[in-house]
């Protein structure tokens, strides 16, 4: 599984990259091949106020619906609209084109202990690991 | 679940071997996907997949009393059956209420073989065995038997590749007892995806091999092996029901709008009272099938259906068709809303999308 080194992670399997004061938030190349065939991907609003650890979005599978988290507090700068005609990029790119929205952190917000990429890897190394 | 209590049919090891998706489904170790559901999906629709059924039960009823019993037991006319022949079914309860949905296959001399769902199997028999008369024995031969279902347009050929031309492909609702390399088998024409295809059942050492050349002499017919998502998918657009989601002990095959297979002429059988009670006094609920009016997200069982700002039922099944790229389900509504083009909204997530009441199948 592709676990790029220029990324941080969390242990539900979203992947953050800082991009100044905003974070785009993902899925992993592991949740992905997990959830297999991505249909339809629920994105927040635009300038939604969310709490970390929110479920902010939702990415179903023809088999299940699955909660993303947002992996910090802050307001929605932005989300991935080329996901509402082609949710399969989540599938085909996970860390880039398939990207789902972009958060701006409250000024003094704390971030949550987030995952180093070898730390991820050992996670999802884990046999037996769960799903999403 | 105990890891003891997890059933692998005999073609467990080829499903790991062939790197499917392992999920559980009602105490089986099951293949829920390979390439991917909509990859399956669509093979079966264009091409042709094999499916692994070895789950579902066999039951294997016979004696001189098999016949009326069975006519007993089951809604639909077994008397209407020659030696040859299979017929859709219901088992139902003393309510009218479906325990079982099932393929009935009538070898002659008396002797009939019953295909139920896998999950129901020790239910139904338990059902059968206290219900049992002099002249009639019944096995369950679950566990000797494996089966394949090969689906889609290609199956045809496949057949002919299978079998070689000395044999014919059976008939609709027709079986036929095969031998084919020294093996016994029994073919038919039945399916659970709409599309043209064959079922085959046969003792369960059989299984790896049969599967491995079926999966070989389709190579050049695109054949892949398909998993449960795929056959889901795939009912579900053809408006097959599933027991357990679409039909339950509290539903009668009338609600569920599968009169067809119950015959309410015939002498009597368990839960025919209540069904003709019901014909007299019409159903009060429905099932019907719907499509979504728009892109939404995928409608799945249990959401809310509301009409009018009035919640009237709970989706019993709901994917989204990889055929119509749009989507499906069935639900159970009040009789007077049962009516194509009526228009209900699905509860999804706190959001209502509209949809309307489709005609059965919602493909083709």
């Amino acid at each position: 599984m592709n676990v790029p080194d220029d990324l941080q992670y969390t242990a539900t399997h979203e992947w953050i990259r800082m991009e100044g004061e905003d974070a785009r938030v993902g899925i992993t190349d592991h949740a992905q091949a997990e959830l297999t065939d991505i249909v339809y991907v629920e994105l927040p609003k635009v300038g939604a106020v969310v709490a970390p650890k929110q479920a902010v979005a939702v990415v179903e599978s023809v088999k299940a619906a699955s909660d993303i988290y947002s992996p910090i507090g802050g307001t929605i700068t932005e989300v991935n609209h080329a996901l509402d005609s082609n949710p399969a990029l989540v599938n085909t790119d996970p860390y880039g084109e398939g990207w789902l929205f972009r958060v701006r952190m409250e000024a003094g917000e704390e971030i949550e202990l987030l995952k180093d990429p070898s730390a991820y890897r050992k996670q999802i190394d884990n046999a037996g690991e769960a799903s999403l | 679940m105990q890891e003891s209590s997890r059933k692998k049919t005999p073609l467990y090891d080829e499903h790991v071997r062939r790197g499917a998706r392992i999920v559980e489904f009602s105490g089986w170790m099951m293949p829920v996907q390979y390439s991917g559901i909509v990859d399956e999906h669509h093979t079966v629709r264009k091409a042709v997949g094999v499916f692994d059924i070895s789950h579902m039960g066999q039951l294997h009823v016979c004696g001189e009393n098999a016949r009326d019993w069975l006519n007993y037991m089951l809604t639909n006319n077994v008397e209407r059956m020659d030696a040859g022949e299979s017929q859709y079914t219901f088992l139902l309860n003393e309510e009218g209420g479906v325990i079982d949905d099932l393929i009935v296959y009538h070898y002659g001399d008396g002797q009939y073989l019953l295909v139920v769902n896998a999950s129901m199997t020790p239910k139904d028999f338990e059902w059968m065995q206290a219900h049992l008369r002099p002249g009639v024995e019944l096995e369950n031969r679950s566990a000797h038997y494996a089966g394949l279902a090969v689906q889609g347009p290609k199956s045809i050929q496949l057949f002919d590749l299978f079998f070689g031309a000395g044999i014919s492909r059976p008939a609709r609702n027709e079986i036929k007892q095969v031998k084919r390399d020294g093996k016994t088998m029994v073919v038919s024409s039945t399916g659970y995806t709409g599309e043209s295809g064959f079922e085959i059942f046969f003792p369960a050492e059989f299984a790896a091999e049969l599967w491995n050349e079926i999966l070989e002499r389709g190579t050049g017919l695109g054949i892949k092996p398909c998993g449960l998502g795929a056959r889901d998918t795939l009912r579900l657009e053809m408006c097959y029901p599933l027991n357990g989601s679409d039909l339950s002990p509290a539903r009668t095959p009338l609600e569920a709008g599968l009169s067809i297979f119950v015959d309410l002429a015939k002498g009597d059988f368990i839960g025919k009272k209540p069904l003709e009670k019901q014909r007299q006094d019409g159903v009060k609920e429905r099932l019907v099938p719907f499509k979504m009016k728009e892109k939404s997200p995928p409608p799945r069982a249990h959401y809310p259906v509301f009409k009018d700002g009035e919640k009237i039922g709970e989706i019993a099944s709901g994917t989204l068709s990889p055929t119509l790229n749009i989507g499906i389900g069935m639900v159970y509504v009040p009789a007077k809303y049962a009516r194509i083009n009526e228009e209900i909204e699905i509860d999804i997530r706190g959001n209502r999308f509209s949809a309307t009441i489709e005609k059965k199948p919602l493909h083709k």
